[in-house]
């Protein structure tokens, strides 16, 4: 795409900066700031990229995908403020998370292990398990507080914080998961995903666009599961002390 | 309290708050061991609390608490809440049936809980068996109470805490949660810590009564007490009460 075909892409922002003063929606200002700054953002990525594609350091590949779990769990631990050390709980996540697919990906040579094929998976791998992260904890604190009585009932009849604790951890992980599970049954159908559509303007062969749609879509069923089940059983211990006594706010 | 019974359970100076408020101040006394004692007062007297820290779902700030000459904190807590068991005014169920509910005791153990033995738990507190299979939010307040009572009685605690477990029921139910409470104190010789607003009923089922206000025992002795207390706040409390 060439520079001016870009600039003209600012087209998309005018109309919605159109309708926002028309209508007096308020709008104007936060869609300027996020129209600037995603600019700048992802400019700025590209260049990096370009720089850690070129150099071929496996150190510039750890140090983005460290990048991306530390702002990722920068974003998602507000959602967590009630649970104990739920800072290093999601990074601990996050990294497991990440450790495990791309284990899975360059031990079996499904991908080859260069910086074209980590940094953007792990993008998307980290980017899901914080949307995970953040779905989960929201569910898991309103379950916890909402069933308190069930939680105490379970208890006082002489069972262990895991008992206790045991359905609304497992309404929280299916809650967490359904979105993921949900996009899988429609993709294709209701909307071709972004990569995949990617690769299909850039030239790519439908077919090979396919192939690694699939992979990622295998990819982020994982990281959904193992992101809410790992955070769930990394998180409710926290809930309990020692004399396995629900503690409260 | 001065009884010939030894104490099941035995407070000594002990105080519980949640941050900077005072629930319970400076509680000392004894629940004797096979008797019904009554717990009354004004709401927030701390009354729910101290049934909390008797079945260990809370601990105090400070004191000690003695579960049959043994400290609290020396139980296992699983094992010192199956010994203690506990029912509430809620009386919370888990979605399901009947006997899903009478079961969790023993599935929480990982065993299981035989049809007979369901049944025979559920003609103890006066339901029919036919409601073994029927699920829980079908049940009537009075049929929910006696379910939680009867899944209580699972675990065969020696010591049975009750927190106002009547107090939503119509009278016939009262009357039959009443005479239940009252049959399985004389056959399993089961310790009954029962708090309840009827002052009538703490005088006809208690044996003894713990008056509370304001997070104190202000009054302890049989319940006969509340016909002639000699605490004045006491007595201004059951003429309010009775009036």
């Amino acid at each position: 795409m060439s520079y001016w075909a870009l600039s003209l892409t600012l087209i998309f922002v005018l109309i919605p900066l159109l309708l926002s003063k028309t209508l007096n929606l308020g709008l104007g200002r936060d869609m300027t700031v996020a129209t600037i700054r995603s600019i700048i953002q992802l400019l700025a990525v590209g260049y990096v990229l370009k720089f850690v594609f070129d150099s071929e350091s496996l150190v510039y590949i750890f140090l983005m995908v460290a990048l991306m779990i530390v702002a990722a769990t920068h974003n998602a631990q507000k959602k967590g403020a009630a649970i104990q050390g739920i800072t290093w709980k999601i990074a601990v996540t996050l990294i497991f998370v990440e450790v495990l697919t791309q284990g899975i990906l360059i031990g079996f040579n499904i991908t080859p292990a260069t910086a074209q094929y980590i940094i953007p998976i792990s993008g998307m791998v980290i980017g899901n398990s914080m949307v995970l992260s953040i779905l989960f904890l929201n569910r898991f604190t309103a379950e916890v507080e909402d069933h308190q009585d069930q939680t105490e009932l379970i208890l006082s009849l002489g069972g262990t914080p895991k008992q206790a604790i045991h359905r609304q951890l497992i309404n929280s992980i299916k809650a967490s998961m359904i979105p993921t599970i949900e996009s899988q049954k429609t993709v294709g159908l209701v909307q071709l995903p972004g990569m995949m559509s990617g690769q299909i303007i850039a030239g790519a062969d439908p077919i090979q666009a396919v192939q690694f749609q699939l992979l990622i879509m295998f990819l982020l069923l994982t990281t959904a599961a193992v992101t809410s089940v790992f955070l769930g059983y990394l998180s409710y211990p926290t809930l309990f002390n020692k004399r396995m006594q629900l503690l409260k706010g | 309290m001065s009884t010939q019974y030894k104490p099941a359970i035995h407070f000594q100076h002990v105080d519980y708050r949640i941050g900077d408020i005072e629930i319970l101040n400076d509680i000392t006394g004894s629940f004797p061991q096979g008797r019904i004692t009554t717990l009354v007062g004004p709401s927030g007297a701390g009354k729910s609390t101290l049934l909390k820290l008797c079945n260990g779902l809370i601990s105090p700030e400070n004191g000690e608490i003695f579960v049959k000459d043994k400290a609290i904190g020396e139980y296992d807590p699983v094992e010192l809440r199956r010994m203690v068991g506990m029912a509430l005014q809620s009386a919370p169920m888990i979605n399901g049936t009947v006997y899903e509910n009478l079961n969790l005791p023993l599935e929480l153990q990982g065993q299981q809980l035989s049809k007979e033995e369901a049944l025979e738990l559920l003609e103890d507190v006066g339901l029919k068996g036919d409601l073994l299979d029927r699920k829980v939010k079908e049940l009537s307040g009075g049929q929910r109470q006696k379910v939680s009572i009867a899944r209580t009685l699972v675990n065969k605690p020696e010591i049975l805490l009750m927190d106002e477990i009547t107090s939503s029921l119509d009278r016939a139910s009262k009357l039959e949660v009443e005479e239940l409470i009252s049959k399985i104190n004389r056959k399993y010789k089961t310790t009954i810590i029962w708090i309840t607003h009827n002052l009538q009923q703490a005088l006809e089922i208690g044996d003894y009564t713990w008056v509370m206000m304001d997070g104190q025992v202000v009054e302890t002795g049989e319940s006969s007490l509340l016909e002639d207390p000699q605490n004045g706040r006491v007595e201004e409390f059951v003429k309010g009460v009775v009036s």
